[in-house]
C-alpha cells in the first residue's frame, strides 16, 4: 500500500519550507527538520518532505539511480506531489540524490540563465550526517564572518565541484543537504573551502 | 465563499470600513448580541489568538500557490538582490496596498509565528491594522505591535528603529521592483542590465543629481548593491534606513505583487549605498530630537500643528517611540 504524506499537509509542509528557508538563508548552519513521513525505502523522510512541501506539476524532478530503480518511490513522490519525473539532469527544478557519491558532475544540472539564473536546479541531498563547527569552510552571504560543516559521505572532488558552481555566480546550482532530523544550505553564493583545523 | 466575504475579510477604509455597513451580506460574523466589551488591549499585547476563519486556508492563500512563492524565496535568498519571478495572485485588497508582502508572508507564515505589521514605520495606520487583522482572522497567529516580541514583521516603507535579531523577518512592501525603472522603461532591457551587471545609467542618474543639486538628492528609495552583484530597489525605505539593511542579522525578503517579483536579502549580507569616492553616501540627519521621546538619532516624521506652520517632530516608529516613553523619556513636547 502507498505510504501516506504528511499528516497536517498545510502545517508540516510550511515546517518543512522554513527549515528549508532558514538553512538556505544561513549557509553551513544545520536545522531541525522533523519530517515524520515513512517513505518507501532507499527515499529518506527528510528527501521526501522536501519534495512534498516544494514539488508539483510546476517541477520535474529528477531521482538518482539508486532512487529510480524502485518503482514504489515514483510512485511515492508521483501520488502526493503530481510532479513529473525526469530522466534529464538539465530539465530538473529539483534533484533528489540518495547516493552523493555517485551524484552526476554538477555540471551536468540546469545552471541558470544569465536573465533568468533562477531556473537552476535545486539539488537535494540525502546524507548520513550532518556536523557543524568542523568541516568544510563557508563564507559568502548569510554567513557571520565563516561557517563550518562537515559531510559524511563527502562526495569526490565536492569541494572542486562547488568551487566551479560558485564561480558562475549569479548561474549556479542550490544546494540542500539533509542528514536524519536536519537540514543545511549550500546555495550558489556561498564559497566553499576546505577545512583545515 | 462569496465576493461580500471576501471583501469583509479586508474592509476597505476607502469603502468607509465595511464593518460599519449595516450587516453586509455575507458576513462571517455571528449576528447573536454584541459581547461585552472586552478590556482595552494595551499597546503591544493585543497577542490573543484569534480563531481563523472557516473555510479559508491556512493565512489565505492556497497550498499550490503558496509552494510557488516558496521556491521563488529560496530562489531569491539564494542569489541575493536578483528578482525572481512569481506568479502573483489577486488579493483581497487593491495593488498598491501591500500585496506582494501580504503574499511573502502568508507564504512563510506558520502557527507559532508572532506577526507583526507596520506603515512607515507606525504600527496603527490602515494599511497596517487591516493586514494585521487579516492575517489574524484567516491564520490565527498571534499579532503584535512591539519589534522585540515579532518572529515576522511585515513593513511598509520603513525599518524598525530597534535593532533586528536573527531569526526575525522582514517583509517588505515593494511597489516597483526595478531600480532601473525610470532609467529603461523595457522589461527586456533592465532584464539584460542585470545580467551583465551593468549598471552605469544609475550612476549617471547619481552623478547627474550632484551636478544639478551639489549632492545626492535622491532621498528614498536610494539604490543599493547587494553582495557585490545585483543593484537592487530597497523599497520606497529613507535612505536613513539603508545602513540597517547591511548585515542585518535578520532575513529580508521583498514582494512586489504587481510587478510579480520577489527578492531577498540574507542575513549578514553585505548591502551598499551607490555614491562615489568623492560624495560618499551620508544619510539625513534631524535638527532636533523626537518632540514626544527626546530620541535622537531615529527617523522623525514632520507633524504640521495649525494653519500657522507650526510643526512638531516625531517618531516615524511608534513602537520605538511608545517604548521610550514607557521607560521615562520625555521629550518637548513642543512644536518647533
Amino acid at each position: 500500500m502507498l505510504a501516506p504524506g504528511f499528516a497536517d499537509p498545510v502545517h508540516d509542509a510550511q515546517g518543512t519550507f522554513r527549515a528549508v528557508m532558514d538553512a538556505l538563508a544561513r549557509p553551513g548552519l544545520p536545522q531541525r527538520l522533523e519530517a515524520g513521513l515513512n517513505p518507501p525505502a532507499p527515499l529518506t523522510p527528510e528527501l521526501a518532505a522536501i519534495a512534498l512541501a516544494l514539488t508539483d506539476a510546476d517541477t520535474p524532478v529528477w531521482l538518482d539511480a539508486g532512487l529510480a530503480a524502485v518503482p514504489e518511490v515514483a510512485a511515492y513522490l508521483r501520488f502526493h506531489t503530481g510532479a513529473p519525473l525526469t530522466d534529464s539532469p538539465a530539465q530538473a527544478a529539483f534533484a533528489l540524490i540518495r547516493d552523493p557519491a555517485r551524484c552526476p558532475p554538477l555540471a551536468r544540472f540546469a545552471q541558470g540563465t544569465p536573465a533568468y539564473p533562477d531556473t537552476a536546479t535545486t539539488l537535494v541531498f540525502a546524507l548520513d550526517a550532518l556536523t557543524s563547527g568542523e568541516g568544510l569552510r563557508l563564507t559568502g552571504p548569510g554567513i557571520d564572518g565563516t561557517a563550518r560543516i562537515a559531510l559524511a559521505p563527502q562526495p569526490d572532488s565536492f569541494v572542486a565541484q562547488l568551487a566551479a558552481n560558485r564561480s558562475g555566480f549569479p548561474l549556479g546550482l542550490d544546494l540542500i543537504l539533509t542528514a536524519p532530523g536536519r537540514v543545511a544550505g549550500l546555495p550558489r553564493s556561498t564559497a566553499v573551502t576546505e577545512g583545515r583545523a | 465563499m462569496s465576493a461580500t466575504g471576501t471583501h469583509e475579510l479586508f474592509p476597505s477604509p476607502l469603502r468607509g470600513g465595511g464593518r460599519g455597513g449595516g450587516g453586509a451580506e455575507g458576513t462571517t460574523e455571528p449576528r447573536s448580541a454584541p459581547p461585552p466589551p472586552p478590556a482595552p488591549p494595551r499597546k503591544g499585547e493585543e497577542r490573543g489568538r484569534t480563531p481563523s476563519e472557516a473555510g479559508y486556508n491556512f493565512a489565505y492563500l492556497d497550498e499550490g500557490t503558496k509552494r510557488m512563492i516558496r521556491r521563488a524565496i529560496l530562489k531569491a535568498i539564494a542569489v541575493p538582490g536578483y528578482q525572481v519571478p512569481f506568479a502573483s495572485r489577486e488579493m483581497p485588497m487593491p495593488y498598491g496596498w501591500g500585496t506582494g508582502g501580504v503574499q511573502v508572508t502568508a507564504a512563510v507564515l506558520g502557527r507559532a509565528d508572532v506577526l507583526k505589521v507596520i506603515d512607515q514605520g507606525a504600527d496603527d495606520t490602515t494599511n497596517a491594522v487591516s493586514i494585521r487583522r487579516f492575517f489574524a482572522r484567516t491564520s490565527g497567529v498571534a499579532t503584535t505591535t512591539r519589534t522585540t516580541e515579532a518572529t515576522i514583521i511585515q513593513t511598509r516603507h520603513r525599518i524598525p528603529e530597534t535593532p533586528l535579531r536573527e531569526g526575525q523577518i522582514l517583509v517588505y512592501q515593494v511597489p516597483i521592483p526595478e531600480p532601473l525603472r525610470f532609467l529603461e522603461p523595457r522589461e527586456t532591457e533592465t532584464r539584460q542590465l542585470h545580467a551583465l551587471a551593468e549598471y552605469g545609467s544609475m550612476h549617471v542618474k547619481l552623478y547627474e543629481d550632484i551636478s544639478r543639486h551639489g549632492h545626492i538628492a535622491t532621498t528614498y528609495a536610494y539604490p543599493v548593491e547587494v553582495a557585490g552583484r545585483y543593484v537592487m530597489d530597497p523599497s520606497p525605505t529613507p535612505k536613513f534606513d539603508n545602513p540597517k539593511m547591511d548585515h542585518s542579522p535578520a532575513l529580508q525578503l521583498f514582494g512586489a505583487g504587481r510587478e510579480r517579483r520577489i527578492y531577498a536579502v540574507p542575513p549578514y549580507t553585505s548591502v551598499r549605498s551607490l555614491d562615489f569616492e568623492d560624495h560618499p553616501f551620508r544619510v539625513q540627519r534631524f535638527e532636533h530630537p523626537c518632540a514626544l521621546c527626546g530620541a535622537e538619532g531615529v527617523y522623525l516624521d514632520e507633524m504640521l500643528l495649525d494653519d500657522a506652520g507650526r510643526r512638531m517632530f516625531v517618531c516615524s516608529d511608534t513602537d520605538h517611540c511608545e517604548g521610550r516613553r514607557a521607560d521615562g523619556h520625555v521629550g518637548t513636547g513642543e512644536a518647533v
